[in-house]
């Protein structure tokens, strides 16, 4: 992973904003030695200038004095608000993914990663994502807290039961990167990780043609919400229809019977399977029973993507923003837009 | 100068509080603070060995990248044990319980603190909380990190949560219970003339301690008796699975365990002032902007709990209140810095071997802080956390602030407790040891976090085994360094030198009593007329006769 120096100082850099963290490091460095330097140095200057040189003597007294101490809090005062901000927009940059991101579903558990491409891919404690591609894991776990940990990427996220958490970057260094957990999950906590594999497009493109036949998880939640788990009979639509409309639900404002409002997000469609009494939107019952215990986290996942794919522009799972989109995954996109247009009729 | 005459006690007094009674009850029932101060010393101390075997544990199987001498759920039982007897059994009550206990009263001028029998009370708790931990240790331990993070140790973990929680839980009230008796005491017991601007800055560093003691332990005991709850009754309150919530966990631990930094270095801060002044014989350059950059300290330390949740998926902009507050509280720290390198100034500055770990502390503590501020930032931090940097960084806070402060004070104020001297030779090579042998050990971890080396990981990747075992040669030497003091120390009380009243002829008021002290700690009550750190020839002290005699022992 690092270079091949005898003793690794500093990791590969392999993602966008890699080197903003870097010259912030650096620039914390900068400061500190230009505030340890003075410190040391006047420390030894005064220690051994001032050494004693008779036993118990009395030197002269100094008192202290204001100047200095208004000084000495300012500037560091000062200093530290340059590294608040330089971290604060750094920070910024990081938080929120592109809108235009490739989604990826992560779901952690006792001690394996299992990652979803949008195409239906599967993988195991490895993903293999494009460069130059803006990347976005939509991540949960089925247990205890994990973390997702790249750091080539110089990125970490949480991994929390119960939420999605979300963490993207967009890799600049075709090679293969350490994947942790870094949130303590037990037992096996240390084996918990594997490799990250960032490929040119377009091998990005002939490994997941060769991925296999596996279903894109809108085609999986699209399954298990017109047969398996029922959901159709009162929010597909038709005269039957008692639930709420998804068709282009997906990004709207809800208000909520009692007061309150929430954007539909991943979230809010999490919670509404979950709990949907929790949270009753106006002018519906609460008449939906809860579907917790009934799913796990990937078929959640994918009735989130299903749901998401019923409003055609909320950045459809499954696409993939590469330069120059080669056949499997204009499939893909394909293959998105014909479960909308399905579900649609 | 009406005092000089009470003020210079040099002949010893034919009972002092180590022989005024020799049976097990007249210990075990003692409500002498300084008696209680010594059988504090004698198990933090077991506590501080444990703990430390534990480390050298870590740093044994951390030799090779596979997880070969313990195999990972050993691994993770010794570091999380580990963590819970250093922080809660040994760096809470170290300097407070000890030196605090023991020199708070002296030190105002008082014959005991104001409640003595809630001081022998607090010792009990703290006995009861650690020999519960160390059962539960003893049955197979407990694998959830120091941190008991949720739903793990809720719902996951098999291992002896409960024992171990009730034991920390039992514990906290000793901390609670002390602290309450050095508010007390610091308001009541003050002697006459010993007004709050006279204070030794020990004595300030504690009274903002025990603040931060009484106002952040309950908080921590509630989340606990939560946790326990949830585990045992299986109502949901951080576990998502029954409908909790285990961000809300976090940050009830956090609002504890921040503040319980402050707890741990705070007291060595205090200490590290008391050596910087006295052994450069002048009077601390800004008294009073080091006694309030405690007191902001104790109350920013309040404030900045979410620093540690910037990847927990805490929102945006709680984490930039919780960054910028982090920066604040860094000024305070840089306050004391600068006041006690401006102390040197025109000094007379001796190298015994408190100075020296006094001087090592400053070295340390100002990597700590520092490499604080990288953690602060909140787009390092989510590289940073959770590495070994983060490891390194509470280390260098830890160990190379609290652990220095402490053994600093225990050489400076042993003469003083045990009416011994100690073999200065050996205490030098120890705190030069303990400097270079912890920087060998801690100063890799931050290489090796940027590098992206995970904490808690009994096994890493392979091209970073250079640097791990450059820590673990470091620790051996730390190891050794901080082993010595126990042998020199405990060998001082047979074939030390007697110490003097006031070996290293100081003006503060616990040297103007005998070593060790009587039972009533002065035999009249003295009256304070000089202010803190005065080395004039106004603070009460026979300045003559003392140079005289040690001319005459020259």
């Amino acid at each position: 992973m690092q270079s091949n120096s005898w003793v690794p100082l500093f990791p590969d850099q392999a993602s966008s904003f890699a080197w903003q963290i870097d010259y912030l490091y650096f620039y914390l460095i900068l400061i500190s030695i230009a505030f340890a330097i003075p410190i040391v140095a006047a420390i030894f200057f005064f220690a051994i200038k001032y050494r004693e040189k008779e036993k118990f003597a009395t030197p002269e007294e100094i008192h202290g004095s204001t100047t200095l101490e208004i000084a000495w809090s300012i500037i560091p005062f000062v200093l530290s608000m340059t590294i608040f901000l330089g971290g604060a927009i750094v920070y910024f940059n990081q938080y929120r993914p592109p809108e235009n991101s490739m989604e990826i579903f992560v779901v952690g558990k006792q001690w394996m990663w299992k990652f979803q491409h949008g195409t239906g891919q599967r993988e195991i404690n490895e993903l293999h994502v494009p460069k130059g591609v803006n990347v976005k894991l939509t991540m949960t776990t089925e247990d205890v807290l994990h973390d997702v940990f790249i750091p080539a990427f110089r990125t970490k996220a949480d991994v929390v039961p119960g939420r999605y958490t979300t963490l993207w970057f967009n890799a600049t260094e075709v090679g293969k990167y350490h994947l942790y957990c870094a949130e303590y999950c037990g037992l096996n906590h240390s084996g918990m990780g594997g490799w990250v594999y960032v490929m040119e497009p377009k091998d990005f493109e002939n490994w997941l043609a060769g991925g296999g036949t596996g279903q894109t998880p809108t085609e999986i939640g699209k399954d298990l919400f017109m047969n398996k788990l029922g959901c159709a009979s009162c929010h597909a639509g038709g005269q039957n229809q008692r639930g709420a409309k998804l068709e282009g639900i997906f990004g709207t404002e809800v208000k909520f019977v009692g007061g309150g409002s929430a954007k539909v997000d991943e979230e809010y469609i999490r919670n509404s399977i979950l709990n949907p009494s929790g949270q009753v939107v106006e002018g519906f019952q609460p008449i939906m029973p809860s579907f917790k215990g009934q799913v796990t986290e990937e078929q959640l996942l994918a009735l989130v993507a299903y749901i998401k794919s019923l409003t055609p522009n909320s950045a459809p799972t499954g696409t993939t923003s590469t330069p120059a989109p080669s056949t499997p995954s204009a499939n893909a996109n394909t293959a998105t837009k014909s479960a909308a247009a399905n579900s649609n009729k | 100068m009406q005092n000089v005459d009470v003020m210079n006690i040099s002949e010893e007094p034919k009972v002092n509080y180590l022989t005024n009674g020799f049976s097990l009850k007249s210990w075990l029932l003692t409500k002498d603070h300084k008696r209680i101060a010594i059988m504090y010393l004698i198990t933090v101390s077991a506590f501080f060995l444990i703990g430390g075997l534990y480390a050298a544990t870590i740093r044994l199987e951390l030799l090779t990248p596979q997880s070969d001498l313990l195999e990972s759920g050993q691994y993770n039982r010794v570091f999380t044990q580990h963590g819970i007897i250093m922080v809660f059994f040994f760096l809470i009550p170290v300097i407070p319980a000890i030196l605090g206990n023991f020199f708070l009263p002296l030190m105002i001028g008082a014959k005991d603190l104001a409640l003595p029998r809630i001081n022998l009370l607090s010792l009990y708790i703290y006995w009861v909380g650690g020999i519960l931990t160390l059962w539960a240790l003893m049955q197979g331990g407990v694998d959830t990190g120091w941190t008991f993070y949720t739903p793990y140790s809720t719902t996951f973990s098999n291992t002896y949560v409960m024992a171990v929680g009730l034991g920390v839980f039992i514990n906290g009230f000793s901390s609670i219970l002390t602290g309450l008796n050095f508010i007390v005491t610091v308001h009541t017991m003050r002697a006459p003339g010993m007004t709050w601007f006279r204070l030794p800055l020990f004595v300030w560093a504690n009274y903002a301690t025990a603040l931060v003691m009484i106002l952040g332990t309950p908080v921590v005991a509630i989340t606990i008796l939560l946790l326990a709850i949830e585990r045992v009754g299986h109502v949901g309150i951080f576990d998502p699975a029954i409908g909790g919530d285990p961000i809300l966990y976090q940050h009830l631990f956090w609002f504890y365990s921040h503040p319980a930094v402050y707890i741990m270095i705070l007291p060595a801060m205090g200490v590290i002032s008391e050596l910087i002044s006295n052994f450069s014989r002048k009077k601390i350059f800004g008294y009073e902007f080091i006694a309030f950059s405690s007191l902001a300290i104790a109350v920013f330390g309040f404030l900045v709990w979410g620093h540690h949740m910037f990847v927990s998926g805490q929102s945006l902009y709680a984490g930039l209140v919780f960054s910028f507050l982090t920066m604040v509280v860094a000024v305070p720290s840089a306050i004391k810095m600068f006041n006690w390198t401006a102390t040197l100034y025109k000094g007379s500055v001796s190298y015994d071997a408190p100075m020296l770990y006094a001087l090592g502390f400053m070295g340390l503590f100002l990597i700590g802080g520092l490499t604080g501020l990288f953690l602060g930032s909140m787009g390092l931090n989510v590289h940073l956390t959770d590495t070994y940097f983060i490891v390194a960084h509470f280390h260098y806070v830890m160990v190379g602030g609290t652990v220095l402060g402490y053994l600093g004070g225990i050489h400076y104020w042993w003469p003083k407790m045990t009416g011994r001297m100690y073999s200065e030779f050996w205490a030098k090579i120890s705190a030069m040891l303990v400097f270079v042998g912890f920087n060998l050990t801690f100063f890799p971890q931050f290489v090796l976090g940027y590098l992206g080396m995970p904490r808690r990981y009994a096994s890493y990747a392979e091209e970073l085994q250079v640097l791990n075992i450059f820590s673990s040669a470091g620790a051996a030497v730390l190891g050794t360094g901080m082993f010595m003091p126990v042998v020199y120390l405990i060998l001082s009380l047979v074939f030390g030198q007697k110490a003097e009243a006031n070996p290293w002829h100081l003006p503060g008021l616990e040297w103007r009593t005998a070593s060790p002290p009587p039972t009533e700690n002065f035999e009249k009550m003295p009256v304070v007329t000089w202010e803190a750190y005065e080395f004039g020839e106004d603070n009460g002290l026979d300045h003559e006769a003392v140079r005289g005699k040690e001319l005459v022992e020259a």
